[in-house]
């Protein structure tokens, strides 16, 4: 099975600031993902060189056996590569409806304002945001507004979804519901890139995990192989920590 | 907008196309004003009410058309043609200017296009040989009664606002005003959700530009005199501003009926107040932007819009059942 997205020495450089440094990674089709790491370990950073907000400052990516570095952000949308942001990015002045319409119109496959409704809507209901689909997105709850950033996502009808923190700011029982939404997601056949504080969600999810520091790739591996990987221990909770969990681990 | 509605403003449209009929010329007068600026409005609702970007280069795309229009009717180009031909350079000159500065936002863009007519007038100052410099330029006067003149410049220039008016039409119901409300919204999502910003950010600014040559080659064959600081006046580039926020920006019909008030206030408070008239036409503005936020048309938006809230209380209800 070939891989779906691919990237190869991938560096992004801000002035002085290497915020992406080197990083391979390549995801097969239909995987679920994780990407993790300390604050400002360069994840939201590699999202939006994947997405083409921003360019690499080295490396390649492929993404369905085409070359994507350097791409628009809108070409690559349309390509199939859909992401929902870290904080949350409506359109507040339209109806939950229309924001869904306008991935539907621009980046789905929809001919016409008739068809990208019924698809806006399927989105809607899929995510369960059937019946507030004529509010104004500013008037939605948090997560509501979360899940109608999802819902946008679905419309496009990508192959390869990155999630950005979707769970951040929501309370266990929305999350416990966002997590079956994923689940779902997937086993539609997308491919899921998730970045993640939340353990419990990562670990649940995740069929592999990568974890960034400082911008490089430290780690990479399934759920129970990073949890025990001495240089993840280091970057989250720091070096004595590191070394006191080794040695019990010895002695254990 | 239902088809009633559009009947209605079919009706009005046609009402006011008739005016002539009333013979009187300070009317006609009024009516080629009312074209005009109507026209100015409606055209930089593209830009500035649809995608959001506040254009002050209004002003440079009608002196750019005057003169356009001039030079060629100087040189025996056929009137109706050479407002054609200034349709068109002002929208070449806006699509090369839109790849230039519609990467600024918000008030970085404003500057950039207000400098624009700026840069406009010392151009059209200095090349003498090309323009008559400050001297201005004096155009051909037609072989036609007064009458008839009135009639001919009132029917163009209002058909060129009917023209904008259907521009904005066309565009609210496009894939383009579609794109363009997102942009406005949220630019940076817009893209995520397969949105060529530029390319879309390129045509609002070229529609906006385009009638407003015209306008601009008509009011030179209107006036048959023209010079710099007369055709790309800062207040060409501000007064359809006002006349789009008084009105609805964003909104088909707003700039068109901000386009009336405007005229009808500046008309009173002018022939009321000769001395001071600037002044109250200021304080008359800021105290109807000031109250009505989203315009004349907004109040009836607001209604509908207050609707909808009402009906959410039971939405977030049913969502934690």
């Amino acid at each position: 099975m070939s891989d779906l997205l691919t990237l190869e020495g991938v560096s992004r450089r801000f002035g002085g600031l290497l915020a992406v440094d080197n990083v391979d990674l390549s995801v097969g089709r239909g995987e679920i993902v994780g990407l993790i790491g300390p604050n400002g370990a360069g994840k939201t950073t590699l999202v939006n060189v994947i997405t083409g907000v921003y360019r690499p400052s080295a490396g390649t990516i492929t993404y369905d056996g085409r070359r994507i570095d350097g791409m628009k952000t809108f070409r690559i949308s349309r390509m199939g590569v859909a992401r929902t942001f870290q904080t949350v990015q409506p359109f507040p002045a339209m109806t939950a409806r229309e924001n869904v319409m306008a991935p539907a119109t621009f980046a789905g496959k929809s001919q016409g304002i008739a068809e990208a409704r019924e698809r806006a809507e399927e989105a809607l209901e899929f995510v369960g945001l059937g019946d507030a689909r004529d509010a104004l997105a500013s008037e939605l709850t948090l997560a509501g507004r979360k899940r109608l950033e999802l819902a946008k996502s679905l419309a496009m009808e990508p192959k390869v979804l990155l999630l950005d923190e979707v769970n951040a700011g929501l309370n266990s029982t929305e999350i416990d519901e966002a997590l079956d939404l994923i689940r779902k997601v997937a086993d539609s056949g997308v491919t899921i890139i998730i970045i993640e504080h939340l353990m419990k969600v990562v670990m649940s999810l995740c069929s592999r995990i990568v974890v960034l520091h400082h911008g490089g790739k430290i780690a990479e591996g399934t759920p129970d192989e990073v949890r025990n990987d001495r240089s993840v221990i280091e970057a989250y909770l720091g070096n004595r920590y590191a070394s006191r969990s080794a040695g019990e681990a010895s002695d254990g | 907008m239902n088809k009633k509605a559009v009947v209605s403003v079919a009706v009005v449209v046609a009402i006011i196309a008739a005016l002539p009929v009333l013979g009187d010329n300070y009317l006609m007068r009024l009516g080629t004003m009312f074209g005009m600026y109507a026209t100015l409005a409606l055209s930089w609702n593209i830009i500035g009410g649809y995608a959001g970007y506040p254009s002050f280069a209004t002003a440079a795309f009608f002196g750019l058309g005057a003169y356009t229009g001039a030079l060629l009717q100087g040189a025996g180009v056929p009137m109706p043609l050479a407002w054609v031909a200034a349709c068109a350079s002002a929208a070449l000159f806006a699509a090369l200017l839109g790849l230039a500065i519609l990467h600024l936002k918000g008030h970085y863009f404003a500057i950039a296009s207000l400098i624009v007519g700026e840069v406009l007038v010392e151009v059209a100052t200095s090349w003498r040989s090309l323009t008559g410099g400050g001297m201005g330029l004096n155009l051909p006067v037609l072989r036609m009664g007064v009458e008839a003149q009135s009639r001919l410049f009132f029917w163009s220039m209002y058909t060129l606002g009917v023209l904008a008016l259907l521009m904005n039409w066309l565009v609210a119901r496009s894939r383009l005003g579609f794109g363009l409300n997102c942009i406005r919204q949220n630019e940076d999502a817009s893209a995520m959700v397969g949105i060529n910003t530029k390319r879309y950010k390129v045509m609002a600014f070229t529609c906006s530009a385009v009638l407003v040559g015209g306008a601009g080659a008509m009011y030179a064959s209107w006036v048959y005199y023209i010079e710099p600081p007369d055709v790309f006046d800062v207040l060409t580039s501000v007064k359809p501003i006002v006349m789009a926020l008084l009105g609805g920006a964003g909104t088909v019909l707003g700039p068109a009926i901000g386009a009336g008030v405007f005229l009808v206030m500046e008309e009173v408070v002018w022939r009321n107040f000769l001395d001071v008239h600037s002044a109250i036409l200021g304080i008359l503005i800021v105290a109807l932007i000031f109250l009505l936020p989203n315009g004349l048309l907004g109040l009836a938006i607001r209604r509908r819009k207050a609707a909808i809230v009402a009906r959410l209380p039971t939405l977030a209800k049913r969502r934690k059942a």
